[in-house]
Formats: C-alpha cells, sequence, structure tokens
C-alpha cells in the first residue's frame, strides 16, 4: 500500500536515531522498521479491555501482521473500557469487531480474528509468531499460553537456552486502579509458572459457614448460588449468564439474609459473588497495555533497554510505580530445559502414557503427545483417537524415530489446587544404552 | 438510561453512584488533541464524563495517522479538533463532546475567562510560557488543571490546583477501628457475657476473635501492671497465651486471634497525619471555609471532648469465624457506637455553622457521616503554583534527589525537559525537530521530539486516571511531578 513517509515520523525518529541506552544489538536504520512491519508477527491473546488497547497500541506502534484470538462475545459491561465496541456490536465475537475496527482506522494494518479457545489452537499456530502479548483475566489462561510458548524452547547440551528458539511474551493484568505489566523471555527471565505464587488462588468459603454460620451478604448469596440452588432445581444447572437464574439466587439470598439479620444483600452484589466480577476501568487498562506495547516494540527493535522484569501500578493512593527483576525458578517444569525421563528402548507408547500418570511432578493423566509437530496420540476427537491407538502399542523409540535422546511435549490434565486443568509439558526423554547418552548432563534432569 | 447503569457496571464498583454522578457533572476541556490528549479523553468519554471542549488550532497532516487513533485518512486536511472530537463522540453518545478550533496558546492569550466554564482543565503537549499563564487563569478561577506532556520515551503528569481534599480515600490496607484495647462500656459488657471456656465445642470454636482478644488482653493487663504485651517476647507470650486455650487444632478463630494479636497493641490516639490535618490553619474555620474544614473543625473538638483522644468509631467490623447470633450483635454495637459518635460530630458540625454565620443545616446528615466513618483516612493534597516550581526550585530536593539511585534518572529526565522547554520556548522549536541540527541539540534526548502512541497511550492513562481521582473526590490523587521512565518503567514521582 502505497503511504508518504510521513506517516511513521515519529517511529522512525525513535528508530533511526542512535542512542545511549539502547540494547546491544541495536542498530538504527530504516531495516528496523521496516523489519517490525514485514517479518515480525505479533499475537494479541483476548480481546478485552487490555486486547483491545494492545491492538490499538501494536498497530500505532508499527506492527502489521497482528492475529487475535479471544472466545467471548460483546457484552453491555463491556462498552466502559473495551472502546472499539459499540452498543449494536453487543453479542457479536470480540476477535472479529475489534480486529475490524482497528483495520478500519489504521491503513496497512492486517489483524486475522480467531473466535475460539486457546487450546483449540494446534501448538503450529502458536509457533509462527514473533511476539505473544497477553491481554487476560485468567491465571488458567496466562498459565496455558505461557506453556506453548515455553514449550518452544530449546536448550544446548550445557543447558543454555538457544537464543532463536525464544518465544518473547508481554503480559498485562488489571484490577480496578491497580494492574502489572511483565516481560517473559522464556529460558532468560521468570516464565509465568516460575513466579504463579504471585497469583494466589482465590480463596473461597467454606461450606459449613455458607450452610451453619452466615455472617456476610456474601455468604447469603454463596448459600443460595451453590446450596439451595441445586437442593430446589435437581438436576439443572446454574447460569450464571441467565438473568431468571440470577434474580432467583438474589431473592433466595434476601431471604436468607433477613432469616439471620445480616444486611448488605443487593442485586449488583449478588452479580459480582457469583460471577467473581473484577472491576475494570479504561485509565487503568490504558496505563497496563501501554507499557506492555512499549516493551514489544523494544524487544523487537532493539531501540531500548527492556523492562526487567515486573512493573507493577497502583492508583489507589498517590501514584505507585514499582519494577521488580523477580528471578527463574530453577527446576521449573515449563521454563526449565524439561523433565529428564530415561527409558528403556522397549517401552511401548501405553507404558509411557502409564509412567507420566504415575511421575510424582507431572501425574498427568488424559495425556495427547506429539513428537516434532508428529501425533503420536490424541485423546480426542475420537476420530483422532482411533487414528493414533494402534501406535499405544508400538515402542516410543520406534516413534521417535530411534533417536538416544529428544524432545517431547505432552498435553494433558493436572491437579492444582484440586482442580483439574489442562497443560502443556515438555519432557526429555534419554534412552539407556544407545550411544550419545554419556555426554548427557545427567544432573540437571530428574 | 436503563443501559447506563449496565454500561458502567464495572466502574460502579469502583467508585459507586456518588462517584459516577460526579463525572457525569464534570465538564472537561483539552488543550491539545495530538495522541496524548486524544487518549486522555478516550478514557474519560468512556468513564461517561459530563462534557468534553477540544481546543486545538492545528489541521490534520498525513503525520498525525501514525500515532493518534482518533483520527483516519478522511480527516487529513481538516481541523484536528474537529476529527477528534467526531471520533470520541463515537466511543459514548452520553457525552456532550464539543470542539473549538484555535491554537490553546492563542485562546490563553486572547480569552482567559473561557476556561472558568469548566471543571477541570487538561493541558497536553503545551509549551512552558503558556503553561504558566493557564496555572494562574485556572487557580484564578478556582479549575483543576492537569498537565500532560509525552516526550519521546519519557513524559511527566503534574497537577496544579490550591486544594483538594478527600474523605472517600479508600485505601488499599488500612488497619481496622476495633478498639480491642480501649473497649467502651456496650463492648465490654458484650465481651463479658460470653465465656470463653464454653463447653460446647460449636461456640467454642465460633466465638468471634474480638471477644477472645478483648478479653485476654484485658487478663494480660490485669496480670502485667495494666500493661499490654509490648516487646516480641511478650507478644510471643500472649501469642502462647491465646493457643493454650484452644481446645482443638482446628479452631479457626482462635488461629484468627492469633494472626490478629498485632492489633491489641495498636497505640492509642489518633494518627501522625490526621493530627497534622486536625492542627492545619484551614480548620480554623469562618465563612468562607468549605464544607470539609468545617467538619474537620468539628471532628477536632471531637476528638479533643468525647472522643478522648481518639477519631468516631469507623463501625464496620471485618468477616470473621463466628456464630452468626455473636457476629451480629458485634456488628449491632460497633455501628451503635459509630452512631453515637457520628450525632456528637454532627452536634458539633451545627454548633459551628451557626457560629460562622452559615445555616446549620447546611451541611447534610450523610456527609456528616460518611465523613465520621473515613475520618481516620481523610487526605489533604496542596500543589506548589507551576511558577513557583519554575522560578523558586528547591535545589536541596533536586540534590537529594540527583544522589538516590532510585530517583537521579527521574530527576535527570525532569532537568532534560525543563531544559527541552526553555529551548522550546527561546528557538520557537524543540530540539531534534530536525535531523541536521541534531548535533546541536542534546544527544542524549534522541527521541524527545517523538510523541510515541504507546508513550502517549501511558501518559494518557495516568493523566485520566488522575482526573477521575480528582472529579470523584475518592481515592487519593499523586502529589507532585510523575516522570515516566520508558526505558525500563522505573518512573517516580518527584515533589518539587
Amino acid at each position: 500500500m502505497a503511504e508518504s513517509a510521513g506517516r511513521w515520523r515519529d517511529l522512525d525518529k525513535l528508530l533511526l536515531r542512535p542512542g545511549n541506552i539502547v540494547s546491544p544489538n541495536f542498530e538504527p536504520g530504516p531495516e528496523l522498521r521496516d523489519d517490525l512491519q514485514t517479518y515480525a508477527r505479533v499475537l494479541v491473546v483476548g480481546a478485552g479491555g487490555l486486547g483491545c488497547e494492545l491492538l490499538k497500541d501494536l498497530a500505532l506502534s508499527g506492527f502489521r501482521n497482528i492475529d487475535v484470538i479471544d472466545m467471548d462475545r460483546i457484552e453491555v459491561t463491556n462498552l466502559n473500557r473495551q472502546f472499539l465496541f459499540r452498543l449494536q456490536d453487543v453479542g457479536k465475537p470480540k476477535a472479529e469487531v475489534a480486529a475490524m475496527r482497528v483495520m478500519e482506522r489504521v491503513s496497512g494494518v492486517n489483524i486475522v480474528p480467531h473466535f475460539c479457545r486457546i487450546e483449540d489452537k494446534e501448538l503450529d499456530f502458536y509457533s509462527d509468531f514473533t511476539i505473544i502479548a497477553l491481554g487476560l483475566d485468567s491465571i488458567e489462561a496466562r498459565s496455558y499460553i505461557n506453556a506453548v510458548a515455553c514449550s518452544f524452547l530449546e536448550y544446548d547440551s550445557d543447558d543454555n537456552p538457544l537464543e532463536e528458539s525464544i518465544k518473547p511474551m508481554v503480559d498485562g493484568g488489571t484490577e480496578g486502579f491497580k494492574g502489572h505489566a511483565r516481560v517473559i523471555l522464556p529460558g532468560k527471565t521468570p516464565c509465568f509458572e516460575c513466579t504463579i505464587w504471585l497469583f494466589p488462588p482465590q480463596v473461597k468459603f467454606p461450606l459449613c459457614t455458607l450452610a451453619e454460620t452466615p455472617r456476610t451478604a456474601a455468604h447469603c448469596i454463596e448459600y443460595a448460588h451453590l446450596i439451595k440452588w441445586d437442593e430446589v432445581h435437581s438436576g439443572k444447572s446454574f447460569d450464571a449468564d441467565d438473568p431468571e437464574h440470577m434474580q432467583w439466587v438474589f431473592s433466595e439470598a434476601v431471604k436468607r439474609a433477613e432469616l439471620f439479620g445480616i444486611p448488605g444483600v443487593t442485586y449488583s452484589l449478588t452479580q459480582g459473588v457469583v460471577k467473581n466480577i473484577i472491576p475494570a476501568i479504561a485509565s487503568t487498562n490504558a496505563i497496563i497495555s501501554a507499557a506492555c506495547a512499549l516493551e514489544a516494540l523494544k524487544i523487537m527493535t532493539g531501540c531500548s533497554k527492556t523492562l526487567s522484569n515486573y512493573l507493577t501500578y497502583n492508583g489507589l493512593e498517590g501514584l505507585h510505580t514499582k519494577v521488580t527483576e523477580f528471578v527463574r525458578e530453577k527446576d521449573c517444569l515449563v521454563c526449565g530445559p524439561g523433565v529428564l525421563l530415561e527409558l528403556d528402548t522397549s517401552v511401548t507408547l501405553q507404558k509411557f502414557i502409564e509412567l507420566i500418570g504415575e511421575h510424582p511432578k507431572l501425574l498427568l493423566s488424559k495425556p495427547s503427545i506429539t513428537y516434532r509437530g508428529k501425533t503420536l496420540y490424541m485423546q480426542a476427537p475420537p476420530v483422532l483417537e482411533e487414528m493414533t491407538r494402534s501406535n499405544l502399542i508400538l515402542p516410543l523409540y520406534d516413534l521417535m524415530d530411534k533417536v538416544s535422546k529428544d524432545v517431547i511435549h505432552v498435553n494433558g490434565m493436572t491437579s492444582k489446587n484440586d482442580a483439574k486443568q489442562s497443560c502443556l509439558l515438555k519432557l526429555r526423554i534419554v534412552f539407556k544404552g544407545i550411544d550419545g547418552m554419556t555426554d548427557m548432563d545427567m544432573a540437571s534432569g530428574a | 438510561m436503563v443501559e447506563s447503569k449496565t454500561k458502567y457496571d464495572r466502574q460502579l464498583r469502583i467508585w459507586g453512584e456518588q462517584g459516577q454522578a460526579a463525572l457525569e457533572q464534570a465538564c472537561i476541556c483539552l488543550l491539545g488533541c495530538g495522541p496524548t490528549g486524544s487518549e486522555t479523553l478516550k478514557n474519560l468519554v468512556l468513564g461517561g464524563v459530563g462534557s468534553i471542549t477540544i481546543v486545538d488550532g492545528s489541521k490534520v497532516v498525513e503525520d498525525d495517522l501514525g500515532n493518534n487513533f482518533m483520527l483516519d485518512e478522511s480527516s487529513v486536511g481538516k481541523s484536528k479538533a474537529k476529527s477528534v472530537c467526531f471520533f470520541l463522540q463515537e466511543l459514548n453518545d452520553a457525552v456532550k463532546a464539543k470542539f473549538v478550533e484555535e491554537s490553546p496558546e492563542a485562546l490563553i492569550e486572547r480569552h482567559p475567562s473561557f476556561f472558568s466554564q469548566f471543571t477541570l482543565v487538561i493541558a497536553t503537549q503545551l509549551v512552558e510560557p503558556s503553561v504558566l499563564k493557564l496555572d494562574i487563569i485556572c487557580r484564578q478561577a478556582n479549575v483543576m488543571l492537569i498537565c500532560a506532556r509525552s516526550y519521546g520515551l519519557t513524559g511527566l503528569v503534574r497537577i496544579s490546583l490550591k486544594e483538594h481534599t478527600v474523605i472517600d480515600s479508600k485505601p488499599d490496607h488500612f488497619l481496622d477501628d476495633l478498639r480491642l484495647n480501649n473497649p467502651w462500656p456496650e463492648l465490654k459488657r458484650f465481651v463479658e457475657s460470653i465465656d470463653l471456656n464454653s463447653t460446647d465445642p460449636v461456640v467454642h470454636k465460633h466465638t468471634p476473635y474480638v471477644v477472645i482478644l478483648v478479653k485476654l488482653a484485658d487478663e494480660w493487663a490485669n496480670s502485667h501492671g495494666g500493661c499490654l504485651p509490648s516487646t516480641r517476647e511478650e507478644k510471643k507470650k500472649f501469642k502462647d497465651l491465646l493457643k493454650g486455650r484452644m481446645i482443638a487444632i482446628d479452631e479457626d478463630n482462635y488461629n484468627e486471634a492469633i494472626e490478629a494479636s498485632f492489633k491489641i497493641s495498636a497505640s492509642p490516639g489518633i494518627s501522625p497525619a490526621l493530627h497534622r490535618i486536625i492542627n492545619d490553619s484551614s480548620a480554623e474555620v469562618d465563612s468562607t471555609s468549605s464544607d470539609f474544614w468545617v467538619m474537620v473543625a468539628a471532628l477536632k473538638e471531637f476528638i479533643a471532648n468525647e472522643g478522648g483522644g481518639e477519631a468516631p468509631l469507623e463501625g464496620s467490623l471485618p468477616d470473621m469465624t463466628s456464630l452468626t447470633e455473636y457476629y451480629v450483635n458485634l456488628q449491632k454495637i460497633y455501628q451503635a457506637k459509630a452512631e453515637t459518635d457520628v450525632l456528637a460530630v454532627e452536634q458539633r458540625v451545627r454548633n459551628i455553622l451557626k457560629r460562622i454565620g452559615r445555616e446549620p443545616g447546611a451541611i447534610s446528615k450523610s456527609n456528616i457521616k460518611s465523613f465520621c466513618r473515613n475520618a481516620r483516612k481523610l487526605s489533604v493534597c496542596r500543589y506548589r503554583p507551576i511558577e513557583d516550581e519554575f522560578n523558586s526550585p528547591m535545589p536541596a530536593e533536586l540534590q537529594k534527589y540527583l544522589i538516590d539511585e532510585d530517583y537521579s534518572i527521574a530527576v535527570g529526565f525532569y532537568i532534560l525537559l525543563r531544559a527541552v522547554d526553555r529551548f522550546a520556548a527561546n528557538y520557537n522549536r524543540i530540539p531534534g525537530v530536525y535531523d541536521g541540527v541534531m548535533d546541536e541539540d542534546i544527544s542524549c534526548l534522541k527521541t524527545i521530539a517523538v510523541e510515541l502512541h504507546a508513550v502517549a497511550a501511558f501518559i494518557g492513562g495516568i493523566a485520566s486516571q488522575e482526573v477521575i481521582k480528582l472529579i470523584t473526590k475518592q481515592f487519593v490523587p499523586m502529589s507532585g511531578t510523575f516522570i515516566f521512565n520508558g526505558i525500563d518503567h522505573k518512573s517516580q514521582l518527584l515533589a518539587l
């Protein structure tokens, strides 16, 4: 598309001039802008409050090839911050509307929307991107994308990460007037899983409190939602998006609150408690997304040093920003060189699946297994399960083309805080008694 | 409109209907609608401010499309104010969006009274002499001012107004007001009515920690000459005392009591911050005093009299393991005491109003109630006139910042940015704007003439959040000058 050079006046000044505080391999020049526009491919995960901002910020920072993935449809409550959406868009897929709006406004940018779950995409899909920007509100989704990005990471024989296999991520999160932005360079800076303790699991009320000693409005609401609903509606599951269901929970909560003399049950609070609504405003999303987009631009061009590696923002009392340099978890299962498994060449795929189900560090159930892009076994859909079932009786060594050691990827379910969640792990397989295994650094493995 | 309550749901959960009403009444003026200005307003239009007026005299050129989302191809050649106004209006039809096609600098010169119609003025990318004039105009007209600038990978945000007072400051973590070591008679009586040694295990494990701590603090004091645990050793002993009272390890109430045991050592009386407020000269009120200061004057009297050195009781009780009946009764006791304190303060407010020649009912009961509930969290922010900051810098402060590792880069940026502004004022251009004369400019600021979209969005986000705090009169706005560091994000607030 023809356009005047003036369009990128401001970006060019950043990329064409030398400076003091740049990355060591920064070489100013017009190629940088061209690289950014031609070769850089960025994936935006989430087209909500952060995602809308990220798409705008990246498109106006010189990125031209952008994909966006989101499984949600637009709701009225999004409109106070998700500025790419209008009232008449309610009900449409977020990813599609967001992509269209940014392309309408910024010429030359190409945004491909994906209206689906992140788990629906193959690993190949994710491997195409040079950088991934996360605008998510769930820990599980962050964990998943993090594992995907880390699965591409390869290590040399000294356990140093291979530069070209690093898939950088920028991640943002907000809650009210607070937020964080971080840079994850797998293998170099802590991955999401290394610092998972930053996101403590949500505390739930004990059921006995709800049933016997309620004290707060929230207790009354959760009683109606978690106990009374099932008692009354046998078999019918509660749907938080059904206004009639919500209304029922609300009126039951009011009754219970009156019974116990507890004040404060409102419809709004009922929605908040039941749907675990996190308050969200435009300004915080703008701040956090801008920080993430700026980091993405710096990572791609080297025009300045990058955030290292975790920024917190708090605007409640005055304005506080803080940068913390977290360190990697040495034995991280996700971004480390991978759990090392030593196997006999006779171990079949079936036996291998049993082994990883029992392995104390893994405890993986229902695994699907891929090796170098080749599917060895798939749990679902049934047609794929059937197609790959015959592999189960074959030795893994044969399925891995008789190499003495290599990495395979396993996608399965694991238990975390009593909840099952899907996860993706990288395993290093070494076959016993095969040449080349003597130079393997066994000390660093399992 | 039915829609608006749903549309604003996620923010109503933060600032409530009162905050939203304040936003909807606010008239905002934006000077300069480049990316920094456009992004600031975007966040405010989405939130539903009453009206916006955009002042910008420039025409859109091709270059502008590369960093401003509130413009498109069709805007080229047209008024920038008009184009940005059009795209902002699209975001929220409840907002009255207007524009004035005139340069902010000229408007400040020609028509200073223009600004008095606004609640707040946002000045973006405005040159130094105009900032100084505008600050004087706004202060005289009692209009709030916020200045925002993006320069390359840095930028700054500065609030300017005489005084901003906050009742509902909603701090993140604030010690609850339980009076465990100083119970009033009703609380004491309730505590005495409960037997900690109940033989019913259900009652034993559902006796609220407030009761446990008040009782055991009293017991401790009786055996320690009236003193509460103060040394680390004593505090540990007190915890052991609590542990000794448990009859099963799963007694959550006792575990909560152990965790909260530090609360019995809370020092009596008011915090230094509140002390400063009640002793502020503004607390000596006359007919020109604001409602806030009238209430502070009443608070000061209350603390010295009925309060016995304490502020009014907040009246809320955190959730804790308890029988429903115990908890609800305890809650009522806290609320009743808070209500008594409100009545005492209200009486004093009425008397003060009469004394200074105002209608005794001029301040509503609900305002007094909210003031009392938040009395420990009041906040007063004052900002130096920008002219003072520029003309009489505080060398000691600057010196301190320069040698402090955490601040030296930010203060370096500040000095450079001030130099850039001086340069712009003297040479009528920003250094670095022409490639040819780059060497003569400040080479360190390689990108100074640049308004990068991501930086503008960051600065605009900060500016709009401060605007929301100022307008809703909730939360505490930043003090000093915010210096954005887009290199490593070690941004700082400088008190200058």
